[in-house]
């Protein structure tokens, strides 16, 4: 009994010192879900990458809302399964005011209709599968989607490599790519094309050599493998050492520096669609690559570091647009996303949550990626 | 017809792989009576030696490959008779379950080490073998496919020869046929067995490296696949039978390459797979497995 008041003198010293000590502003919390290992890493990396370089320059700002931002990111490893747990855990666990992520579809899928019953605006980086923002009002994208970039793969197949039958590749396990080739299927075809055939992989697979050995016998001017870079390297090899030299080409999923590291010389006059060219002199891309750099150790950021660096500054934007962190308000002010300068092009946020944005098309010459076109949607 | 000789060497290249990993699962069950689920991993193991010795010998070069292909098949063989020694030993005598988990924990043990020493991301496989493509008619023989059979048939005919024709292979087939008359008899069972596991590593890794020649990516996963697929080309042969697991890989290579090659690619595991259900249906111990009643 003797100890009740004492207990009490320390409860009230403890409830002062908390009311006395100088309350430094609660950090906003933002979550990022990605493959940082596995066959995808190269993509998770490099958003992770550009995300934080926009974290770092706002909180040297002073953060948003006056207050500074957290990072917090989880791995899901390359693995189907891993995005719904990360998500669940980043907004029961850790809280947070919004996630980015994720690269492949397949994992914006499944992450997106926990975004969306939490109230909690997600911003996927370079998921293109239409699919992917129509799963509900509070899933966002800072990429261009597959319909576009079909139509421009099918269109530079047309025009520029003067191909009549292509045929297809696709890994018939990614929702991304099922897509993808779906998409220049319709269009090459409208533009007087032929499919001769579709061959389908599974992801992980590594030996191609049948489905290349069956498209071999039927002649194609070009290959359209519409995978990510692992598989894509793999598949470039392969071609090469069944005699097929043809180009090549792909979607943006091919972009990552392991596409030249696995696939070497075999990947020489391939090409390939992304969203954004280092080699473009604007000045926002520019001072991105100088900053970038400076953190880095001289890389040049890719495409994903972009699109990574451009959905932290939208939602950067949007929050202090909206005045808060609350999901509803940031969902609002992101839907009214209008001409947002970023690294990628202007984005405008439209009636389904995508934005607009121009397709580059690039080649692998020498060892390095190289500008070859960009096509304004 | 030039498409169906592609696609059989494509097949055969594949299945030649998957026949020296089954080797190891067939010849441990032999002697032990139980999978060494680890044994895909050991392949694994196998791959990344052979990308860290490809770096020491100059690439593309016969003897480079070969010395490379030794050294990894030394150094697996060496990996193999420690998880024996560490992990499987201190186990003889228990009930079998206990050592089917155990081996579940190496596997698990291999690959999450493997990521922790060589990191998640795959990487490039180097050239280690002199790359050359030869054009017979329409056929492209690629020099690593070939080089994947050749390495194959000399292994498993030194393989064939040390099983009937050594006296430490007399001792494992004695032990295989009743373990205890083979200690009677005067035989060493931990000397054989650890041969055996070190033997059946040895192929594994040369499988991996000759599966990562073909297919020049390596991470710290890659058995999972093909250590299934050998697996179940070793139940198809018949397991404990070691021209039966080399028969059952070259089947389910083949077969597997031109389902891939037709339009149902995406059931390709599936029709494997069926192949083997139905072979069972009809020769329960596999293609040239005998149907024995175990001894109480």
């Amino acid at each position: 009994m003797t100890s009740r008041p004492l207990l009490r003198a320390a409860g009230a010293f403890l409830l002062l010192g908390l009311l006395l000590r100088a309350d430094p502003p609660e950090p906003i919390r933002v979550g990022h879900f990605a493959s940082l290992t596995g066959k995808e890493a190269s993509f998770g990396v490099a958003g992770r990458k550009g995300i934080e370089l926009a974290v770092a320059e706002l909180n040297a700002r002073g953060g948003v809302l006056g207050r500074p931002v957290d990072y917090i990111v989880e791995d899901i490893q390359s693995k189907a399964g891993e995005s719904a747990t990360a998500v669940k855990k980043l907004i029961a666990r850790d809280k947070v005011v919004a996630v980015l992520g994720a690269n492949a579809s397949s994992n914006s899928l499944e992450a997106a209709p926990i975004c969306q019953a939490a109230h909690v605006p997600m911003i996927a980086l370079s998921s293109t599968s239409p699919k992917v923002t129509a799963m509900g009002t509070y899933i966002f994208r800072v990429c261009f989607i597959d319909p576009f970039q079909g139509a421009v793969l099918a269109k530079f197949a047309r025009t520029t490599l003067h191909a009549q039958r292509v045929a297809l590749l696709t890994s018939a396990t990614a929702p991304y790519s099922v897509g993808l080739s779906g998409v220049f299927r319709e269009r090459f075809t409208a533009d007087g094309g032929v499919i001769v055939a579709e061959q389908k992989y599974a992801e992980g697979d590594k030996d191609f050599r049948a489905q290349l050995t069956a498209i071999r016998t039927l002649k194609p001017d070009v290959i359209a493998a519409t995978g990510y870079y692992t598989e894509a390297a793999l598949i470039c090899q392969q071609a090469r050492t069944l005699g097929l030299d043809l180009p090549i080409i792909g979607g943006d999923g091919w972009e990552a520096p392991q596409l030249i590291e696995l696939g070497g010389a075999a990947v020489e006059g391939t090409y390939y669609s992304t969203h954004y060219s280092a080699e473009s002199p604007a000045p926002e891309v520019q001072g991105f690559i100088r900053r970038y750099r400076e953190r880095y150790d001289g890389e040049t950021p890719d495409a994903v570091a972009a699109l990574g660096y451009d959905a932290m500054m939208l939602l950067a934007d949007a929050m202090t647009r909206a005045g808060t962190t609350e999901g509803p308000a940031v969902r609002a002010a992101l839907a009214a996303t209008k001409d947002f300068p970023g690294v990628t092009g202007r984005t405008t946020i439209d009636a389904q949550r995508n934005p607009s944005k121009p397709a580059i098309i690039v080649t692998v010459k020498g060892g390095k990626v190289e500008f070859v076109e960009a096509v304004l949607p | 017809m030039v498409e169906f000789f592609q696609q059989l060497l494509n097949g055969l290249s594949l299945g030649a792989i998957y026949a020296l990993i089954a080797l190891g699962y067939t010849m441990v069950y032999g002697v032990l009576r139980f999978i060494n689920f680890a044994h895909s991993d050991v392949f694994m193991v196998g791959a990344f030696l052979g990308y860290y010795l490809g770096r020491l010998v100059p690439a593309g070069t016969l003897w480079g490959g070969l010395a490379v292909l030794a050294g990894a098949m030394a150094g697996c063989a060496l990996l193999g008779m420690t998880i024996e020694r560490l992990a499987y030993r201190p186990l003889r005598g228990a009930p079998t379950l206990n050592v089917l988990i155990t081996a579940i924990g190496v596997s698990l043990l291999l690959e999450y080490s493997g990521q922790v020493f060589f990191g998640a991301a795959p990487r490039n496989f180097p050239a280690i073998f002199p790359v050359r493509t030869f054009h017979v008619g329409g056929l492209v023989l690629g020099s690593n496919q070939l080089i994947v059979i050749l390495v194959s048939v000399v292994l498993m005919v030194v393989l064939q020869l040390i099983v009937h024709r050594t006296k430490i292979g007399t001792a494992m087939r004695a032990v295989s046929l009743n373990p205890r008359a083979a200690v009677l008899m005067g035989v060493n069972n931990d000397v054989v067995i650890s041969f055996t596991f070190g033997l059946g590593s040895a192929l594994a890794a040369a499988g991996g490296i000759l599966y990562a020649l073909n297919y020049p990516s390596v991470d710290p996963l890659m058995g999972l696949m093909p250590g299934l697929k050998a697996f179940v080309a070793a139940i198809l042969g018949g397991i404990g039978n070691i021209p039966g697991a080399a028969l059952g890989g070259l089947l389910l290579g083949t077969t597997e390459t031109f389902v891939n090659g037709s339009q149902w690619s995406t059931y390709k595991d599936a029709i494997g797979f069926a192949v083997l259900i139905i072979i069972l249906l009809f020769r329960p111990a596999g293609l040239l497995g005998r149907f024995t009643i175990e001894k109480v």
